[in-house]
């Protein structure tokens, strides 16, 4: 190793260590989340806090509670839209929904959810499909500041512009503006929208299965994880799933080359919709 | 086997690419054994058009980015429409979908700052033309960390912004046309390899 290969080598070593910490500590585990990803959103917070290190941060991290929540919400992602990816929708209104109309019930688990975007984005679809009063939505993150913005639903304003052609291309049946109300820099979703939306703290990496489900929804979480990680998530939305219920993952997510390729059937290559054989 | 300094190749591209890599990538030829990553800016519904145009024209083997592949040496991955491109300390690529940076997702300056920190001096960092100044602080960082630094030449770019920003953020060690920018790598690697 020369003098730079080291200093890398010494820098990821304290990472390492960091988030040890942070999960003896605090047990949230971030021990097993994509190295480069976490390495750069550290780097933010130690260039923001003009730390010279990250031993300085970890010492930090130890002793500051306040401090540690700075960088919980760092690590945690939290950049969606609502219907993101309409050619996904559409997608699911037109293949998963016939399927779920045949449930006298069903139960709908929006996994690692962030700020909701797409828990209402189900909520509107689930309606307009006449599902609403025969559907239980759960809608989880690990991450209680993020979920707390999911409970309110309320978005800048500036955001409604995408959202409306989105919702249009994905094939939405009413008028985007019918389900929320606006004030000069928010909109406000409807709160009838979430009358069936259970929103709670879960954390993938070190929490289990609640409930059987008929639709898992996790997008754009998985590329987050490493792979070891990766499967003992798929574990449990596989262990989550009634025969026959689908999971959704984010566009450049998928099953190859991972151990649960053989259990779920392909529904749709580019949607990235499987669903769990009924073996 | 081949004792090559250079493992990889990161390329930066914006308004304008598409007729500067048409002169650079067909001129890498087969046996060219770094693995070459290349993030193009480009709209969120863009994307497989570039694997499809220099499947047909490289003769090096050319795929969309996908997350937790390891890197092939002698590759060309393109980084998708709408995520970000990274790389992994154990050299596998990684994709994420946080904001934009730099206006851009995908944007260059994440793919050469973790590719620099994956490769140190055995990386060369490329920036072409382009409208903003992504890219700048990615290709400080390759040079920071060891590696090589080449930007297009100004007077040839489309867009001058993006190679003039990086020629003012480090110390570049090759300006050069497109023409010359195949033969250019191929040279680097070859001499790094006798």
């Amino acid at each position: 190793m020369d003098e730079k290969e080291q200093q890398i080598y010494n820098e990821n070593l304290e990472i390492r260590l960091l988030l040890e910490a942070i999960y003896q500590k605090y047990g949230y585990d971030f021990r097993n989340y994509a190295g480069a990803h976490t390495k750069r959103r550290l780097k933010h917070r130690k260039t923001v806090s003009a730390l010279r290190n990250y031993s300085e941060m970890l010492h930090r991290i130890i002793y500051d509670e306040e401090y540690f929540n700075s960088v919980l919400l760092d690590l945690s992602i939290n950049v969606t839209e609502m219907f993101r990816d309409p050619w996904f929708y559409r997608e699911v209104r037109e293949i998963v929904v016939p399927h779920l109309q045949t449930y006298p019930f069903i139960k709908v688990w929006h996994a690692g959810c962030s700020a909701g975007q797409e828990v209402y984005s189900m909520a509107i679809l689930l309606e307009e499909e006449g599902m609403k009063d025969r559907t239980q939505m759960y809608a989880t993150d690990f991450n209680e500041p993020i979920l707390a913005r999911a409970k309110k639903g309320i978005y800048p304003l500036d955001a409604v512009r995408q959202y409306t052609l989105n919702y249009i291309e994905s094939g939405g049946k009413e008028s985007f503006s019918d389900y929320y109300t606006a004030d000069d820099r928010h909109v406000i979703l409807k709160s009838s929208l979430r009358e069936k939306v259970l929103f709670s703290s879960h954390n993938l990496a070190t929490d289990g299965v609640f409930g059987e489900m008929n639709v898992v929804f996790c997008r754009n979480v998985l590329i987050y994880f490493n792979k070891e990680l990766q499967e003992r998530v798929l574990r449990l939305f596989y262990d989550s799933l009634c025969p026959g219920g689908f999971l959704c993952l984010g566009s450049k997510e998928s099953l190859s080359f991972t151990g649960f390729v053989d259990k779920f059937e392909i529904v749709a290559a580019r949607e990235k919709i499987y669903r769990k054989r009924r073996s | 086997m081949k004792s090559g300094k250079y493992q990889a190749v990161v390329i930066g591209v914006s308004a304008g690419g598409i007729a500067v890599l048409d002169k650079i990538l067909p001129a890498l030829p087969s046996d060219f054994s770094p693995a070459v990553m290349i993030v193009q800016h480009m709209a969120a519904g863009g994307g497989s058009y570039l694997v499809e145009r220099y499947s047909s024209i490289a003769s090096l083997p050319v795929r969309e980015a996908a997350d937790k592949e390891p890197i092939q040496e002698g590759t060309i991955y393109f980084a998708p429409a709408d995520y970000h491109l990274l790389v992994e300390s154990d050299k596998t690529l990684a994709l994420s979908a946080e904001a934009k940076v730099n206006y851009s997702r995908p944007a260059i300056d994440l793919l050469f700052e973790t590719a620099a920190e994956a490769y140190c001096r055995k990386l060369i960092g490329i920036i072409l033309t382009g409208a903003n100044a992504d890219g700048a602080a990615g290709l400080s960082r390759v040079k920071e960390l060891g590696g090589t630094a080449i930007v297009q030449s100004p007077a040839t770019a489309e867009v001058e912004i993006m190679p003039l920003a990086a020629i003012h953020a480090t110390t570049v060690d090759y300006i050069a046309p497109p023409e010359e920018m195949g033969a250019l790598l191929v040279s680097l690697v070859r001499y790094e390899e006798e």
